[in-house]
């Protein structure tokens, strides 16, 4: 059984700004450091969720764009988690590696593997779905049509988030994509790459 | 549909170099847990699985040059080979190359014996993929302790997409500084091998392996095989760090697992634990089990043989269970005492020799993660 599948809404995090469906909802100032735009992206949004606070940055950046992804609605609780990137959580391991000179911290070693974020994501919108978190170099958008549409053709979703979600010395790039039965462009390579890497910027 | 087999398998670990070494030391009640005093993290010793690099170039040297590999690069790329010693007709053009790894190369990090970019998954891979000259972009699994499972699983469903004819999935993680001082900074390393399931059970022992499987949909046509049938994941949306007090992510995985495939509790022969031995993850997984209706099923924990070897646990499991199923034997879950679980399991006590067909894994990790997979052993008549 094959369904066709649509990508409906979309986020960017990426150089200073973030995006909805390709449009400005927050931008920050020259030389704002990540961790104060993350801040101003949560008072901006009026989000109200203390755990955000504990969280290193790269879950940070997962969870501000699902929020935003999902604003306004309410996700099916069927809605699994396919998502990538490059680094891991390679900035949250240098920042471990650094407390274990002095005091190794818990609260930081818990964040030293990329698919914590899956779990922030999933403890805010109480998915107990299905989740997996690849590496890759590059976005693959190849990659994840081909594991997504296995999972709805085995009826394991009937929806998904695609995301890459990446951080490295402080670059990050963050591209999350909501995918279902209806939406506003086809679920293939060509449409992905153009909602990941939009050409007009 | 389709199915998929378990081929060729391969286990590098302390226990030996290729799977008949680790299932003769399993029989015979080996661990490669063994008493060590060289962590600044853990002044008064700990018990851990580790492989001497030594004895890891003494094999590597027969294929490559050590030095030109990390550690764990070693190990994974000699898992592998053994893949391929096994299978020298293997259409490398269409054989995908599935990784499975939480921290890859990380003893690396603030060293410079290596170009910087080791430390990166995406390289580890690359790296294994360009000796081998496997030309299809490797895959990496990178999802915590359920990873080799999921990695087979993944290895399937782009089998499935049509990605890859075949795939060799392979798994390996270190027993680093890293690793230990942090699961020691959790207070969650035991002070004896770890004890499964046991009343006495204080907490993990961690160890180092890798793993490697041939998965497709050729099997020899005139013996037992073993098919992959399905699995599913769960995340328990409770806690990122520890498990879930009623098993619901597990639970769910298992459940949904059965019920897509028109599996009763009762048919399933054999249940291969996660068992990490710490107080709260064997309590999660007896509560799941028995809300999904498997408290009298035979089920072991590996952990008391290799200890707790993180992205490679779950694929030694599975190999470990393929082998159970094809050779009817039920292997001991090591270290076991009496049962320190709020809800009686059917522990495995001693080896002993069952007909099986239908074996059930699953795996637990941070983040939440669970996942149930089902093997089946096809008999030749």
């Amino acid at each position: 059984m094959s369904k066709n599948l649509f990508i409906k809404d979309s986020v960017i995090i990426r150089n200073g700004k973030l995006l909805r469906n390709g449009k400005v909802v927050v931008q920050n100032y020259p030389d704002q450091k990540l961790s104060s735009f993350l801040k101003e992206i949560y008072k901006d949004q009026e989000l109200k969720y203390p755990k955000f606070f504990k969280m290193d940055k790269l879950s940070k950046l997962g969870y501000l764009a699902s929020e935003i992804l999902f604003q306004n609605i309410e996700p099916d609780p069927e809605t699994a988690l396919v998502f990538s990137n490059a680094a891991s959580s390679l900035e949250t391991d240098n920042a471990y590696a650094e407390t274990m000179n002095d005091f190794p911290s818990p609260s930081v070693f818990v964040y030293t593997l990329p698919n914590i974020m899956l779990g922030e994501i999933s403890i805010r919108f109480q998915l107990r779905s299905e989740n997996i978190f690849l590496v890759s170099e590059d976005f693959d958008p190849g990659l994840f049509i081909d594991y997504s549409k296995t999972l709805f053709q085995q009826e394991k979703a009937r929806e998904i988030v695609c995301g890459w979600v990446d951080l490295h010395n402080s670059d990050y790039d963050v591209f999350l994509c909501h995918i279902g039965p209806e939406g506003r462009y086809d679920f293939n390579e060509e449409e992905l790459k153009k909602l990941y890497l939009p050409t007009h910027e | 549909m389709k199915r998929n087999y378990l081929l060729s398998d391969s286990i590098i670990s302390p226990l030996g170099f290729g799977t008949d070494a680790n299932l003769k030391a399993i029989r015979s009640g080996g661990s490669a847990l063994k008493f060590h005093t060289n962590s600044r993290f853990l002044k008064d010793g700990f018990y851990a699985g580790l492989i001497p690099e030594k004895a890891i170039d003494e094999h590597f040297s027969d294929i490559g040059a050590p030095a030109m590999f990390t550690k764990l690069e070693k190990l994974m790329i000699l898992a592998v080979q053994q893949i391929l010693d096994q299978n020298p007709g293997l259409e490398m053009q269409d054989t995908g190359l599935i990784i499975s790894t939480t921290k890859g190369s990380i003893d690396q990090l603030g060293k410079d014996e290596f170009p910087e970019d080791r430390l990166f998954l995406w390289k580890l891979a690359e790296v294994i993929a360009d000796f081998f000259q496997i030309k299809k972009k490797p895959v990496v699994v990178s999802n915590a302790c359920i990873s080799g499972a999921l990695a087979v699983k993944t290895a399937n469903d782009l089998i499935t997409a049509g990605r890859f004819l075949n795939a060799i999935v392979v798994a390996g993680d270190l027993v680093s500084d890293f690793v230990l001082s942090g699961f020691q900074s959790f207070q969650a390393i035991s002070e004896k091998p770890c004890r499964p399931f046991s009343s006495d059970r204080t907490g993990i022992s961690l160890g180092e392996a890798s793993a490697a499987i041939l998965i497709g949909p050729e099997a020899g046509k005139n013996e037992d095989r073993i098919s992959y049938i399905d699995a599913c994941t769960a995340n328990d949306a409770n806690h990122i760090s520890g498990p879930s007090r009623t098993g619901e992510g597990l639970y769910l995985s298992i459940s949904r697992l059965l019920a897509a495939n028109n599996i009763e509790p009762e048919e399933i022969d054999y249940l291969s634990a996660h068992g990490t031995a710490t107080e709260f993850n064997d309590e999660m997984e007896a509560i799941a089990f028995n809300r999904a209706g498997l408290e009298k099923v035979p089920v072991n924990s590996f952990k008391g043989y290799y200890g707790h070897t993180l992205g490679a646990s779950a694929l030694i499991e599975t190999i470990l269970t393929k082998h159970s199923l094809l050779e009817n034997e039920l292997f001991t879950s090591l270290n076991f005492s009496e049962v320190g679980v709020s809800i009686p399991l059917n522990i495995i006590k001693e080896n002993r020799n069952k007909k099986l067909s239908l074996a059930l894994k699953t795996a637990s990790g941070f983040g939440g993660c669970n996942l149930a997979m089902l093997l089946k052993k096809e008999v030749y008549e």
